[in-house]
């Protein structure tokens, strides 16, 4: 437990400190250190699912508390706690199966009663019923199917050696489960490259704007699929990650032009389609990216130009933005922007002359909205903005949306 | 001069009124044929129009009109006709000599690259038609300039002539008889000639008919001369000459359209152009294909071999040749900042020239000018204002009666040129600021991008005003000149916020007026000006914050551009891959080495006009849709300047 308390406390004092940037690091590490809090938490004996919840959410509250800013770790704390429930969902279901297969009623699953609430509730809403189910069962039968499974509620827990290979079973299935999802993360990028062929043509020219690692592997793999097409790269200030990757793209034999981003829309008119990486894409299908990307994607619907985004699952965030350009904003030093030697000159005239004030203004952000947005591909496929809200649905539960939700008590 | 001018006006809208396109069916049967051996029949193509080359041919071949007109025309018969041969071949001779043959070859190619710039109100035609109809008949000859000398001439007239038909038959004689002050035997032959021709056509004045005619009877005389024409030289001479006269409104209309720019993807063009140049330009390695048709050059290559050169350069003035460095060096900037340089430098010239022996100062000093221009161009391609004013210039030159002497000549353009810089540039932004700040209130927060120099005045007015408000100076790389903006501004008290490019839509929200410099405005509302300045105006728009361009009224121009590729320049690719001050951006350090890696450099984009809610310019404010009433507007009052 106390390794635990000191992996938590590690991330958090590098997120807090901005050590760990890029949405796809910091998923990663969340989900590897949820990860070894589910392998090494104590779990008491009953309502083994609960118990872990509560303790993933404790964690994923400091995460998220310690970077607000950054989508993703919450995003993760969020996909694993749906993990966590589709597991107990489905071994409540195996139960139920087995609970209606033989009528009579076995011991073997009672231990499971208590959730069985929940995964009812669970299973009718999350899994569609098939056609013919629908036409089958009558509201009658969903009833009397509850109240069977309710009553057997008081009756004694028998069989704990049973009960712990269970708990193990359940524990190691979230954990191969949680592996799955970093092993999504860590692939993510290669999956959507896949899809690149399908997007890009000979001769097409792409504007890319910043660094992203999706969006170098989507153009690589075009790429080596014996496309030829241009590549403009906006240099993306003030962090300069477009000369990164324009070195990147001419080192696998990219034809490549860095242009500064004040001449995006000079160049936009000349250009085919922008492929985008993002920061975190927001339940109403507006994008978080780097700062300048709402530029790009105006000068992108003046010309009719498609403004796609690439991204992984993991950056799909189940909130709805309100003014996030200000609360999902933050803001970088002003020696990004302005020289000391400049900035320290201005704060002597302030001095000298009283009134005047200099602001540097320096965010990090940018918030695209869902209309500007043409295209998402991500790992599963393209989707278009007003889809996001679905396949949201299907990666979080309802019940996580708001981790602090929970009072920490 | 005056007299000349108001009767062009006065007999304007007649000149519209004639039929002008309803070419006669049959005027003079026998000449039918010849005519239709001109390409084209109208006044278009006044190329193949041209007038024989012997005196003796003229005479024979002339059928002398009655009219008081023919009196006036011998009375000024004596200077006039000793007048336009020698000179003609005076100043074609001496042409081959070392620095003058330079001269006149540069001028004619900058004629083709960029008379765009120059000289559209002019002869856009002349520069676009001439060039081709002359090198394709041609054997390089430039002894026998003199008769191509006289046939440009004789075009212009034939043209002028025409007019003048037309107005002499509703009108007047008293109007076209200023006209006669610069006559040349071919004018008047010419004009004879038209008026002949339109006499026979029944009056019906049409005038298309009346220079095809004019041009008609002269042809079989004319072939010879035709084959001996040399290409650049001619086409030089003839932008010259187009400036000197006066032609009616309809038809300069139609020259108006502007003639193409040098497109450096023609490698002939290309080729021949360095082979004048002064500032020997090497290629850049790595060009962006998409700018081929752009200057592509290494910069800061030059500079040292420029310096040494100073001493031995004698056909640049050195004032002009220390501006031409500063463009260079980048140390000049600014639209008006580069302007006034060039218009001192220019002023300076005139002021130590003194026209060489048996050469007219109007011909042999906008051939100095033409080449300092170029020279310029070497240096640093011509910003819009820069061409105005050197338009302007010529004009006044051309413009410049025969009868004054050397030094009378040179002080009245001096007093133009300052006439120029305080009229139309430094009035002009006090008249703008005056405008603009009206629209400050108190507790506005104002937008500015990059640095202009009239913004900055009228954020400094309102400010001495005493009106509250907050200025937010916008940058991007790689110029950064908003941050010397900044610096000023905060030094004069002003409370600022300074953001780069990207951070536009962030800081937009509280931003509730912006406004905007420019280096030109087009004429179809498209604000062409520092790069970055389209982006500023389009999330200005999409926040509903009203956009202002400050401009004035000399930049504008009649050319019309959509995008920002057509017409572009291109700045030091290496300012892109190193950022000052951020060591740790050094990804992009020997790029050169990388075949497939380019770096582009724009210098200016074109704002659309929707996305503009008022220019102010001298004139007042206006919407982006009344900028081709400025020009037009404008360009009268620059005559009448």
């Amino acid at each position: 437990m106390v390794d635990i308390q000191g992996l938590v406390n590690e991330l958090v004092s590098k997120l807090r400190r901005r050590k760990v940037e890029g949405s796809r690091a910091t998923a990663r590490l969340t989900a590897e250190l949820l990860r070894s809090v589910i392998s090494q938490s104590k779990l008491p004996t009953t309502n083994q699912p609960a118990a872990l919840i509560d303790a993933v959410r404790d964690v994923g509250e400091k995460l998220i508390a310690a970077n607000p800013i950054e989508l993703a770790v919450g995003n993760i704390v969020r996909r694993v706690l749906h993990i966590i429930r589709e597991e107990d969902h489905s071994n409540a279901r195996d139960a139920v199966e087995g609970f209606r297969l033989s009528v009579g009623g076995d011991n073997d699953y009672i231990v499971e009663q208590d959730h069985l609430n929940l995964s009812a509730a669970a299973q009718s809403s999350l899994c569609r019923p098939s056609l013919h189910a629908l036409l089958e069962r009558s509201p009658d039968s969903a009833t009397t199917y509850f109240t069977a499974t309710s009553e057997d509620d008081s009756e004694e827990k028998s069989k704990s050696l049973d009960q712990n290979a269970k708990s193990l079973k359940f524990r190691r299935k979230v954990i191969s489960a949680v592996n799955d999802l970093i092993e999504d993360i860590n692939t993510c990028h290669l999956v959507i490259a896949e899809l690149a062929v399908e997007h890009i043509h000979h001769n097409k020219v792409i504007l890319t704007f910043g660094r992203s690692r999706t969006v170098k592997e989507f153009l690589c793999a075009a790429k080596e699929k014996k496309r030829s097409f241009g590549v403009f790269v906006a240099e993306g200030a003030p962090k300069y990650q477009g000369h990164l990757l324009a070195k990147e793209l001419t080192a696998r034999g990219l034809q490549t032009t860095v242009i500064t981003d004040s001449a995006v829309f000079a160049m936009i008119s000349r250009v085919h389609m922008v492929i985008v990486g993002v920061h975190a894409v927001m339940a109403n299908g507006g994008v978080i990216g780097p700062v300048g990307l709402h530029m790009v994607a105006l000068a992108a619907r003046k010309h009719a130009v498609p403004f796609v985004v690439v991204n992984g699952t993991h950056k799909l965030c189940p909130l709805y933005p309100n003014n996030p350009g200000v609360s999902l904003n933050e803001m970088r030093s002003p020696s990004e922007v302005l020289s000391f030697e400049q900035f320290s000159d201005c704060m002597d005239y302030r001095i000298v002359t009283g009134a005047p004030q200099l602001l540097v203004v320096n965010p990090a952000f940018d918030y695209v909205p869902p209309e500007l947005v043409s295209l998402f591909i991500t790992d599963i496929g393209g989707y278009c903005p007003s889809y996001m809200y679905r396949l949201i649905a299907d990666y979080y539960s309802s019940d996580d949306v708001v981790i602090q939700q929970k009072p920490a008590s | 001069m005056e007299a000349r001018r108001a009767s062009r006006t006065v007999s304007d809208p007649k000149v519209r009124h004639v039929g002008f396109f309803t070419p006669d069916p049959n005027p003079h049967p026998g000449r039918t044929p010849l005519a239709s051996d001109a390409p084209v029949s109208n006044s278009l193509s006044p190329v193949m129009i041209l007038p024989p080359r012997q005196p003796s041919d003229r005479t024979a071949a002339v059928p002398v009109p009655e009219t008081g007109l023919r009196r006036q025309t011998g009375a000024d018969q004596v200077p006039v006709g000793s007048y336009n041969p020698s000179e003609s071949l005076l100043s074609s001779s001496p042409l081959p000599s070392s620095p003058s043959s330079r001269v006149g070859l540069v001028d004619g190619e900058f004629s083709e690259e960029s008379g765009g710039w120059l000289r559209r109100s002019e002869s856009g035609n002349y520069a676009s038609s001439l060039p081709d109809t002359m090198v394709e008949r041609a054997p390089e000859n430039s002894a026998s300039a003199a008769p191509r000398l006289e046939s440009k001439k004789s075009v212009e007239v034939t043209g002028k002539g025409g007019k003048a038909v037309v107005e002499e038959q509703n009108e007047v004689q008293s109007s076209s008889k200023p006209l006669k002050a610069k006559t040349t035997k071919a004018e008047r032959r010419a004009l004879q000639e038209a008026q002949r021709a339109a006499k026979a056509s029944g009056k019906e004045g049409n005038k298309s008919a009346a220079v095809s005619q004019g041009a008609a009877p002269v042809k079989p005389v004319k072939q010879p001369a035709q084959k001996k024409d040399g290409p650049p030289v001619s086409v030089s001479v003839v932008s010259f000459d187009k400036k000197g006269g006066d032609r009616p409104p309809e038809k300069e209309r139609k020259k108006d359209v502007p003639a193409p720019r040098m497109q450096f993807d023609d490698k002939s063009r290309v080729q021949k152009a360095k082979k004048h140049a002064v500032v020997k330009q090497t290629e850049a390695r790595n060009r962006v294909e998409l700018f081929r048709h752009l200057p592509q050059y290494e910069h800061g290559t030059q500079l040292p071999d420029l310096e040494s050169k100073f001493f031995q350069l004698d056909p640049v003035h050195p004032a002009i040749y220390k501006v031409g460095l500063q463009y260079l060096a980048g140390d000049i900037s600014g639209g008006n900042a580069r302007c006034i340089a060039m218009l001192q430098a220019f002023k300076e010239a005139i002021e130590d020239y003194s026209t060489p022996q048996e050469k007219t100062l109007a011909r042999d000093l906008t051939a100095k000018i033409s080449s300092y221009v170029s020279f310029f161009i070497e240096c640093r391609p011509l910003s819009i204002s820069m061409g105005n004013a050197i338009r302007f210039l010529k004009t006044r030159i051309s413009d410049l009666p025969l009868t004054l002497s050397e030094s009378e000549a040179k002080a009245a353009l001096c007093s133009d040129i300052e006439h120029f810089i305080n009229e139309k540039i430094i009035l002009a932004d006090k008249v703008i600021v005056r405008h603009a700040v009206t629209k400050i209130r108190d507790g506005d927060v104002l937008l500015t991008y990059g640095s202009s120099c009239v913004v900055e005045m009228i954020l400094l007015y309102a400010h001495e005003m005493g009106k509250q408000f907050r200025v937010v100076v916008v940058d991007s790389r790689p110029k950064l000149e908003g941050q010397a903006l900044l610096r000023r501004l905060v030094a004069k008290g002003l409370s600022c916020a300074y953001s780069h490019i990207n951070a536009l839509s962030y800081i937009m929200h509280e931003v509730t007026k912006v406004f905007l410099g420019a280096a030109s405005v087009l004429s179809n509302g498209t604000v062409y000006s520092r790069v970055g300045t389209a982006s500023v105006a389009m999330v200005a728009n999409a926040f509903h914050v009203p956009v202002l361009i400050c401009c004035e009224a000399y930049k504008f121009h009649e050319r019309v551009q959509l995008d920002s590729i057509c017409s572009n320049e291109l700045g030091d690719p290496d300012a892109i891959a190193k950022v000052p001050g951020r060591t740790d951006v050094n990804y992009l350090n020997n790029w050169a080495n990388k075949e497939n890696l380019q770096l582009l450099n724009l210098m200016y984009d074109a704002t659309p006009a929707d996305y503009i809610s008022m220019i102010v310019t001298d004139y007042g404010m206006i919407p982006p849709t009344s900028v081709p009433v400025i020009v037009r507007e404008y360009r009268r009052d620059h005559v009448f300047l």
